[in-house]
């Protein structure tokens, strides 16, 4: 049985039906929910897509935080669901505060849009087990102008300690990208964080997009590991305990 | 009740780094202008509140500024009393603005 994995569109949400394709390529059953709606439709993971939900304003990411279905979302997430946040939908993350830090205006003030590498810190995660190995760079796009990673010095050191830093910004060969790298790290994030995961580790997000590399034909696959690491994890979370179906 | 009007000025917090404010100095030297230093661009929401007075009011407008306005990890924020007759702009802003007439 496939497993039901869920995409929020908000308003002015602009990547949805990518990660929808992506998710379909990696097996998944992948459906969207509307911003208004509270249930979750019985989905075993939930992705927040790229895109400049209610048009950035006040600061990205914040309007959608209050959204009906970020509130489910925000349940289900404590209750240990699997939750995704690519670009737009990690700033949504992070201002709702599933995952620690903050993304600032890049540093060069440019909005970006190009390729980057990244590598994965750790694969004891739902969203990077099938990747082949940590630290091996993965080509993918960014295509952001908030997406310069922040978390005061005491909230880094926690990240770094409780290995919250899920991907870093790389150069070609998979050494990390040095803070002032405006080649390997466009947006200047603090420690080249590109990615970071909740302290229970079922709540992700990143600046690039897995989802613009999931398939050969897109100029790089790089980003389909993750895709379907989300993917796998969620079959067996549903596979573990049966979804309530839309518990109104 | 009693209308109240309020601005909320949001800064980004004290080093952090703050590229538009960074972008506009270095504007400044094209302008032929020296010695400003240290620009923060923040920015300054206006709002008018219906509550039972000025306290109950302002402890609205705070909870506004700590969930929404501002992000605790990133900026810090002023809240500003303002005249609730003289700071409606323009006479015909909207009815809202008529209705509230002097305080």
């Amino acid at each position: 049985m496939t497993v039901r994995v869920g995409v929020v569109i908000f308003p002015g949400s602009n990547c949805d039906r990518d990660t929808l394709h992506a998710l379909r390529l990696a097996g998944a059953e992948a459906v969207s929910l509307w911003h208004e709606q509270a249930s979750l439709d019985g989905v075993a993971a939930v992705v927040l897509p790229g895109g400049f939900a209610y048009g950035d304003y006040l600061r990205a990411g914040v309007i959608a935080r209050f959204s009906p279905v970020m509130r489910s979302i925000a349940a289900f997430a404590a209750d240990g669901g699997l939750v995704l946040g690519i670009c737009n939908g990690f700033q949504v993350i992070a201002e709702a505060g599933l995952v620690p830090g903050a993304l600032l205006r890049n540093r060069g003030l440019r909005f970006l849009g190009r390729d980057v590498a990244i590598a994965a810190e750790r694969l004891d995660t739902p969203f990077t087990h099938a990747l082949a190995a940590a630290g091996e760079p993965l080509r993918m796009p960014i295509a952001h102008g908030e997406g310069c990673y922040f978390a005061d010095p005491a909230a880094l050191d926690g990240l770094e300690r409780d290995r919250g830093v899920l991907f870093r910004y790389v150069h070609g060969d998979g050494r990390r990208a040095a803070e002032d790298d405006r080649d390997a790290n466009p947006n200047g994030s603090v420690h080249a964080i590109a990615g970071v995961i909740s302290p229970n580790g079922n709540v992700a997000g990143l600046m690039p997009h897995p989802e613009r590399a999931s398939e050969g034909i897109l100029g790089s696959d790089d980003g389909a590991g993750i895709i379907r690491s989300l993917v796998e994890s969620a079959a067996r979370a549903a596979n573990a305990r049966p979804a309530v179906v839309n518990a109104s | 009740m009693s209308t109240h009007r309020f601005a909320v000025n949001v800064t980004p917090k004290p080093g952090i780094l703050d590229p538009q404010g960074r972008a506009v100095e270095g504007s400044l030297g094209h302008l032929g202008i020296e010695g400003v230093s240290a620009v923060r661009v923040g920015r300054r929401v206006e709002l008018t509140v219906e509550a039972a007075d000025e306290q109950a009011a302002r402890s609205v407008v705070e909870r506004l500024a700590t969930e929404l306005l501002a992000n605790p990890l990133i900026e810090v924020y002023a809240i500003e009393p303002l005249a609730a007759a003289s700071s409606v702009v323009g006479a015909s802003a909207s009815s809202q603005a008529a209705e509230e007439g002097p305080a």
